[in-house]
């Protein structure tokens, strides 16, 4: 047993800021799915949209990779 | 044996230190560091694929040409598509940072090398001055009407207080997430490929289920590295285009 009380809450902290990234994952899966469901019925005007699908999926993963940024911070900066 | 051990025993997060070129411990703003060396190297693969790809100009392009004309018109579509035409003034900054970025992401590939976007220094200070840039090129073209963006006329009266709020905190939150994206992108697949590594190193010889697992998000990782470049072009052209249009 080593280490302290403050080092075992920031490493919990880590952990549980990680579940943060569950959200970005259905979030990124929700604008792939309605992309895709879309594209298919119909499919001509699906090329146009690719760029719009990548910009929701940016908007959408970044806020999961803020809460790795602040699992990180936890880790490695307190 | 345990000095074997231990070095098999690498940290994932030690890819990331930045080292001076020519020894020794210390760091000063003009130390040339690994992060320097990529970043130059970055530049000049792009100077050699774009002057020599383009030396030839022939009609039917050899290789080279061939992805330097993709390259361009890739960029160039995309800055017509999201930013319109008169975003092609500011076509040069947005092809400079894709380059410089993809070229930064793939070299990081490679075995052994540091990848400069990885570092969130790197891709802030793209990132600010993108924000910096949009943000005085909206002031200049539209005076104070580029306030509009923050204040939806599409919205009902009572919401929108509430919607400029919303809009002010995701404004002056672009340079972070915009910045976070890339770097955490690239941080979190090298780092993954580096814990299986540490797999692969603890299991000797019969680490096959590591080595396929790394050759996995390998692939994964090409196509991150494409992908976040291609985000970072993408979110540049669409600040643009509230730059050059804040009504719609």
């Amino acid at each position: 047993m080593e280490g302290d009380i403050v080092q075992m809450g920031a490493y919990i902290g880590a952990g549980l800021a990680c579940t943060g990234m569950g959200g970005a994952a259905i979030g990124v899966g929700t604008v792939v799915g309605n992309y895709i469901s879309g594209a298919l019925r119909n499919p001509s005007a699906s090329a146009s949209q690719t760029a719009t699908m990548f910009i929701g999926i940016a908007f959408s993963e970044a806020l999961g990779i803020f809460s790795f940024l602040v699992a990180l911070l936890l880790m490695y900066a307190s | 044996m345990a000095e074997e051990a231990s070095a098999f025993n690498i940290h994932p997060m030690d890819q990331f230190v930045i080292k001076p070129l020519f020894g020794g411990h210390e760091l000063n703003w003009y130390t040339p560091t690994n992060e320097t060396l990529w970043m130059g190297i970055a530049i000049l693969a792009i100077i050699g694929l774009l002057v020599l790809g383009t030396r030839g100009r022939a009609i039917i392009p050899s290789r080279t040409q061939s992805i330097a004309e993709m390259a361009y018109g890739f960029v160039y579509n995309m800055v017509v598509d999201v930013a319109g035409k008169d975003g092609l003034k500011y076509f040069p900054m947005i092809m400079t940072l894709f380059m410089f970025i993809v070229f930064s992401n793939f070299l990081g590939l490679l075995p052994m090398a540091f990848t400069p976007t990885s570092h969130i220094a790197v891709t802030a200070v793209m990132a600010m001055g993108v924000f910096l840039f949009v943000t005085i090129l909206g002031f200049a073209r539209n005076g104070m009407k580029f306030l509009s963006i923050f204040w939806i006329s599409a919205a009902p009266l009572a919401l929108r207080p509430i919607l400029a709020l919303i809009e002010i905190i995701s404004y002056f939150v672009r340079p972070i997430s915009h910045s976070i994206r890339l770097a955490g992108n690239m941080m979190a697949g090298h780092a993954v490929i580096k814990v299986f590594a540490g797999f692969a190193g603890a299991l000797g010889l019969g680490a096959v289920a590591p080595i396929l697992a790394i050759s996995a998000v390998y692939a994964l990782e090409m196509l991150v590295a494409f992908i976040q470049a291609y985000v970072f072009a993408i979110l540049t052209c669409v600040y643009l285009k509230d730059a050059l249009h804040p009504g719609h």
